[in-house]
């Protein structure tokens, strides 16, 4: 079953859990920089916003990778892999990705974007409010969907 | 090193000169990081006589060595330095994300020393600290100056800085960082502004190593799962915050009304964290590293008290709310707004207006000293307004900026400042909670809960059951309580981590981090040695028993309606043994003996 990484802006408290975890079981240190995942705080308007990859099924990292380092996985479903080997550094991933979630980082010379953590992403493991869920894509899109549909719901509900 | 980064950095002001050291292993080892560290920093460097606002007083930044990791809620720091409200080795203790971006920015801890002949702010990127002019943010509110600073250095830094009160060196200005988070107490902001420092901005690009990743991911998760399956610390404060503490303490009869005038107050439940969840409550927010998210995301719509922001907690709920006889929870949160953008500390303001109350309403200040407000106890729009005046330092406010102490004393009457050592007291009323009333008359620090909850056992029953009527067992409650949060904020962990872990996970974790073996034992006996060292300055800066006492009201009045009714404070039976259990002699001094024990 194909699953993918969901975000629900609206549970997320800020507390980067899930920047420390991503860092740490890549880097085995808390470096939030070197984390493929970054939770955002608009401290005025007390909003944050968790932006990681969105394993695109029309990828524009993959589209402009010269090398192929850039790739469709061919053992997991959506996911997007990074190949280090073939890799060089031209970045063009990084310039080409819309959400900026492919980056360059200079201290250890990689691109750092999600891998899922081969399928059992540390991030949504330490998120304490379940703003990041790793579940069924097509499940998640529905239920996302009516919940939606819910609020119309009750307001029409109201209206009768 | 792992956990600590092995480097400080130490910031002269007079000189505009800029080094670095390295941190200490053995001091780091017995005195951890944050309040401990900066503490030894302090104590061994400030001569504990001078002014607090002389450009002789050092100011010490410093997050501890959980700090910048995953350890559940442990991402705080403190600011140490030479307390400007009573002179003791004071500091405050703040989370947000400020601490964690200093570590990465490669530092245990910043030392900022003498003092800048113009405003200036400090910029810390990584290696590169630069000492800028802050003469065009000057004047500006806590939210301006960390967007003014944010467009002259990084989008993306933390910026503690100080408001209006702390530039003109209000005894109660606290500093502000990401906004919305405070190192409220003892005065810290005043010496900030005193050394001329608007704001520290902090990038930091680096890591945080762990001596054993395998065993300290083990011990986080065991930490997290205990604090998440914990009715307060799992689903409690994320529901209602720590203002859900109204209407428990007035059920307990100790949520101190009118200036203490009385124990409870019959509108409590309007301002309590059900109804704050009710009306103005956005969403729950979080500090660095949290799993609790306690903090309060808010919105107040009615067109007199409108804005948005974050607070309040249950002290500020309290002390502008119970404390000033106001129910009305849209202007106690407004009051909370403007005390963010000022730089003030919400406690020591809610707390000095309702001491003004009780001098309005017996007389001794008049309309004539107000400006014309009628300051009576549930006036919610002269408590708002006199927030105000303290902030623009108009009329009144320039007398309350100083505290309810100096307020109080300069009318003839200080037997009307809720205070020790000057600072104001907390939510929690000695006459119904015994234990807390030693921990107010014994805090180093001055009126305050947060170094000693006794709370926890007398009123919330968390782990143990304590009577909080009694005072059997309670001197030594103080003190274990006292020693185990001293250590557990010098390790970067926040207070309310307790609701789930203990000092055993703590060590746990710590160990883990550090590669240093330290067992529980070791880890009470670090915060006993940071007690203890705190005690020693106190006694040199001219503190001493006489100080460890509790306002007159508190001894002799007793509480009059409530579930607490007919009590006062037996602060007498429990002091001596206190002293005794401490390892002090008679007069509050610790003894020869105790301070070989703790290696000071």
């Amino acid at each position: 079953m194909a699953k993918i990484l969901m975000i629900h802006p609206d549970k997320c408290t800020g507390c980067r859990n899930c920047e420390l975890a991503c860092s740490f079981v890549h880097e085995g240190q808390f470096r939030p920089g070197a984390s493929r995942i970054q939770a955002y705080t608009w401290e005025r308007e007390g909003i944050s916003v968790p932006m990681m990859c969105q394993q695109c099924d029309d990828a524009a990292c993959v589209t402009v990778c010269p090398t192929g380092a850039m790739h469709y996985s061919t053992t997991q479903e959506n996911l997007v892999e990074w190949d280090d080997e073939l890799c060089i550094r031209c970045k063009m991933c990084t310039i080409a990705c819309p959400f900026g979630n492919a980056r360059y980082d200079a201290a250890s010379s990689s691109i750092f974007k999600c891998d899922n953590c081969g399928g059992a992403p540390e991030c949504v493991a330490f998120c304490p409010t379940q703003a990041l869920e790793f579940v069924d894509d097509e499940q998640q899109v529905r239920s996302r969907k009516k919940a939606y549909a819910a609020k119309f719901k009750e307001a029409f509900q109201e209206v009768r | 090193m792992f956990g600590w980064t092995g480097t400080i950095l130490r910031v002269d002001l007079t000189k505009g000169k800029v080094t670095r050291e390295a941190t200490d292993p053995q001091l780091a080892r017995d005195y951890l990081g944050a309040r401990g560290l900066g503490g030894r920093i302090v104590s061994n460097e400030v001569d504990p006589t001078i002014d607090p606002l002389s450009p002789s007083n050092k100011l010490v930044f410093a997050p501890g060595p959980l700090t910048g990791t995953f350890a559940p809620s442990a991402g705080r720091f403190d600011v140490v330095t030479k307390g400007p409200l009573n002179g003791s080795l004071a500091g405050s203790n703040s989370g947000g994300t400020f601490g964690p971006e200093v570590k990465y920015a490669g530092y245990d801890a910043i030392i900022i020393e003498g003092k800048a002949a113009k405003p200036v702010y400090l910029w810390i990127k990584d290696d590169e600290v630069e000492i800028r002019d802050a003469s065009a943010i000057w004047g500006h509110n806590t939210h301006d100056t960390t967007d003014l600073v944010r467009a002259e250095t990084d989008e993306d830094a933390k910026v503690a800085c100080i408001g209006p009160a702390g530039e003109r060196q209000a005894p109660i200005a606290n500093i502000m960082n990401e906004m919305h988070r405070a190192a409220g107490r003892t005065g810290v902001g005043a010496v900030m502004g005193a050394k001329n420092l608007k704001a520290v901005a902090v990038f930091g690009s680096g890591a945080v190593t762990v001596a054993d990743p395998e065993r300290f991911k083990a011990a986080v998760i065991k930490a997290r799962n205990m604090i998440l399956a914990h009715p307060v610390g799992g689903t409690g404060l994320k529901a209602y915050g720590t203002d859900v503490l109204v209407n428990i303490l007035n059920q307990t009869g100790a949520l101190p009304t009118r200036n203490f005038q009385d124990g409870h107050f019959p509108n409590a439940d309007k301002i309590g964290g059900e109804s704050l969840a009710a009306k103005v409550l956005v969403r729950p927010k979080g500090c660095f590293s949290c799993v609790i998210s306690c903090g309060r995301v808010t919105k107040v719509d009615s067109p007199a008290y409108a804005g948005y922001g974050e607070g309040p907690e249950y002290e500020t709920a309290w002390a502008f709310g119970a404390d000033c006889g106001i129910d009305d929870l849209n202007a106690v949160t407004a009051a909370n707004y403007l005390c963010n953008k000022y730089g003030i500390d919400t406690i020591s303001m809610g707390a000095t207006i309702a001491c003004a109350m009780e001098l309005f309403e017996r007389g001794i200040i008049t309309a004539k000293d107000t400006g014309g407000v009628q300051l009576t106890f549930g006036n919610a729009a002269a408590m708002v307004e006199m927030v105000r005046q303290v902030g623009e330092n108009e009329g009144f406010g320039a007398k309350l900026a100083e505290g309810s102490y100096r307020l109080a004393e300069s009318y003839g009457h200080p037997e009307y400042s809720m205070t020790c050592k000057k600072q104001e007291m907390p939510a929690y009323d000695p006459r119904g909670v015994q234990g807390i009333g030693l921990n107010y008359a014994t805090s180093n620090r001055g009126g305050c809960h947060v170094r000693g909850y006794t709370i926890a056992i007398e009123v919330l029953q968390n782990g143990a059951v304590m009577d909080p009527h009694v005072t059997e067992g309670k001197a030594q409650l103080d003190i274990t309580f006292q020693d185990l949060t001293a250590a557990l904020d010098s390790a970067g962990a926040c207070l309310f981590a307790t609701f789930g872990i203990g000092g055993a996970e703590l060590t746990e974790m710590l160990a883990a981090l550090t590669g240093v073996d330290y067992t529980l034992d070791e880890f009470m006996r670090i915060g006993a040695r940071i007690w203890n060292q705190e005690r020693l300055w106190n006694l040199k800066a001219g503190l001493s028993k006489a100080d460890d006492t509790l306002p007159q009201r508190l001894l002799s009045e007793p509480i009059k309606t409530g579930p607490s009714a007919g009590e006062v404070s037996h602060l007498d039976q429990m002091l001596p043994e206190y002293y005794a259990l401490r390892g002090w002699d008679e007069q509050g001094v610790p003894t020869k003996a105790k301070l070989k024990e703790l290696a000071l």
